[in-house]
């Protein structure tokens, strides 16, 4: 048997690609997806109990022809995400270095721990009354809860990642004449990444779920207003078109983050 | 080609140092948990000597060469390289860890030329020349650009030899470097590294719980006491080099290593009637075995 000769575009083994998008994982996951759907519809139809009275995919999908020509409903997306992005990315700028100089500096460590200890465990949507009182646009009190869901899970999952650093790590570091910044640069910082992308993706986890329900309470846009527009107009196959979008979106955000994550963290994962 | 360029490279033959290790004492803890860990240990790593320190484990071993290479402090005592006192690490003492100590996030070619390059004392190029010359030394030459993920473990030690001798060493630290390895691997490491210090000559301290490996290896063998360590005794190991797996088979192999056993006896004894339990039950399982042959 003779090997096929790998074809490249932009440094990708195409036949490769081909291999792992039209893989067996691949196909099994779209007949587990479609099997969902059929046992929703047969459900539905059949009119069982609770679980039937989630509206019908057929009538979903009709309702989703219409929404996906409505420009409202791509609004709903593009309001969402900017505010998931602004207070993910400000909960970055803030958390990571936030966490490193906790987990490099004992003095500011034992300084802040005991408040952020204190603070963490309330939860994002505890503060929405406290934030829509003391910022000044609604806007800017949305960000900043979702800020709050991604910017605990930073500065924790950065210290620990940090304080965890392989102390032979170091110690073979200043042997070797490194020190101060060089080995911030070069040990400190490449050692914490892994832990930086678990806090990202749990954290971007957090946002969504912070932000859909922020909507819901105080705004009056987005997935998450969309889903409970839906309900109180009792127009039910938009609140599963709703909730469904949600999980393409959040689905969407994690798997950049993963990709991201590998493509820096080349040492990690190697086939 | 002398035997010096043969392992150096091309910046000039290697150069061992002389180490004084003298009435050195640590302990951790305070009050009643104090824990005298190493003391009043003395000996000395003569010039261009393969040391080879032997004890039970959880004697002290590790922490005697935290002290060595400046990462710890000793309570009291002195330790002086070429007669000057150590100040913290240092590129001139390297030490080789338990398992591997590579850095994961660079690749083979970036964990040996670390050192150099922090210290910005040559040219990336040359580094880089320098550290293929002694990466095709170990046979590592097409591993250049692997992660230590993707190295066997023989190999991993292999390149952390390379990356401390790149730096021109007075002296090597080996702790227990093979500990962890496969027993064919760990035979061939040992003898790969003999050929090592056969070639180089450097001052070297290896530290082990085998005693074959430890006969085998040393011209010095350095017996430590039971916990708090200190040096026991030293036996001058007068086999011939180069080493050979053979020489394990002869009688003056043989007497050194019964002259070396009934010391370790009597340490484990003597820890025994002091009633510290794990260690007894680890020394007599490590040494067992060698005195039924």
């Amino acid at each position: 048997m003779t090997q096929k000769k790998p074809v490249y575009f932009m440094g990708i083994n195409l036949r490769k690609l081909r291999k792992s998008i039209f893989s067996k994982t691949t196909y099994r996951g779209i007949v587990a997806v479609i099997a969902t759907v059929i046992l929703w519809e047969l459900c539905a139809r059949f009119e069982v109990p609770i679980i039937g009275m989630i509206p019908a995919p057929s009538s979903v999908f009709s309702s989703l022809v219409e929404q996906l020509q409505d420009p409202a409903y791509w609004e709903c997306w593009v309001v969402s995400y900017d505010r998931v992005l602004s207070g993910f990315i400000i909960a970055q700028i803030i958390g990571i270095p936030l966490g490193l100089i906790m987990g490099l500096s004992r003095h500011l460590r034992d300084l802040s721990f005991p408040t952020l200890e204190i603070l963490r465990p309330i939860p994002p949507l505890a503060w929405v009354p406290t934030a829509v009182i003391f910022w000044p646009t609604p806007e800017m009190s949305m960000i900043f809860v979702t800020f709050l869901g991604a910017f605990f899970t930073m500065v924790l999952n950065i210290l620990g990642g940090v304080k965890n650093i392989d102390v032979r790590y170091i110690r073979s570091a200043q042997s070797l004449g490194s020190s101060g910044f060089d080995i911030f640069r070069r040990i400190v910082l490449p050692a914490t990444l892994p832990s930086l992308f678990t806090g990202m993706t749990v954290g971007m986890g957090i946002t969504w779920a912070v932000v859909v329900a922020a909507e819901m309470i105080a705004s009056r846009s987005g997935l998450g207003f969309l889903t409970w527009k839906s309900y109180v107009a009792g127009d039910y196959p938009v609140i599963v078109i709703g909730m469904i979008s949600i999980g393409i979106a959040g689905y969407l955000s994690s798997a950049v983050i993963r990709l991201l994550g590998d493509r820096l963290t080349p040492w990690r994962k190697i086939i | 080609m002398s035997a010096h360029e043969h392992i150096s490279g091309n910046g000039g033959p290697l150069q061992g140092g002389e180490m004084q290790i003298t009435a050195v004492s640590k302990s951790f803890g305070i009050g009643p948990l104090r824990q005298q860990v190493i003391e009043n240990c003395s000996f000395t790593l003569e010039r261009g000597k393969l040391t080879v320190l032997i004890g039970p484990s959880g004697c002290g071993k590790t922490t005697l060469i935290n002290l060595l290479a400046g990462y710890e402090a000793p309570d009291s005592g002195t330790i002086t390289v070429d007669g000057a006192p150590i100040k913290g690490p240092g590129k001139d003492r390297l030490v080789v860890f338990q398992e591997t100590a590579l850095f994961p996030w660079m690749t083979t070619l970036e964990n040996v030329t670390y050192g150099p390059i922090v210290r910005g004392e040559k040219s990336k190029k040359e580094v880089e020349e320098e550290a293929m010359h002694l990466l095709r030394k170990v046979g590592l030459e097409d591993f250049r650009d692997k992660f230590p993920i993707q190295l066997s473990g023989g190999m991993q030690r292999r390149c952390e030899l390379v990356r401390a001798l790149i730096n021109r060493p007075k002296i090597m630290m080996m702790d227990e470097p093979f500990r962890g390895l496969d027993a064919m691997t760990r035979e061939l490491m040992q003898e790969y590294y003999v050929r090592l210090f056969e070639e180089n000559h450097l001052t070297n301290l290896f530290i082990t719980s085998e005693l074959e490996e430890a006969i085998f290896l040393a011209d010095r063998l350095v017996i430590l006491t039971n916990r708090p360590a200190s040096a026991r005794t030293v036996i001058e190991i007068e086999l011939p080099r180069p080493r050979e797996f053979k020489l394990l088979a002869t009688r003056e192999y043989l007497h050194y290593k019964q002259q070396a056993l009934e010391i370790l006896h009597e340490e484990a004894l003597k820890a025994f009637s002091s009633g510290c339990g794990a260690t007894v039950a680890d020394f007599l399982e490590a040494y067992s075995e060698v005195e039924s042959k």
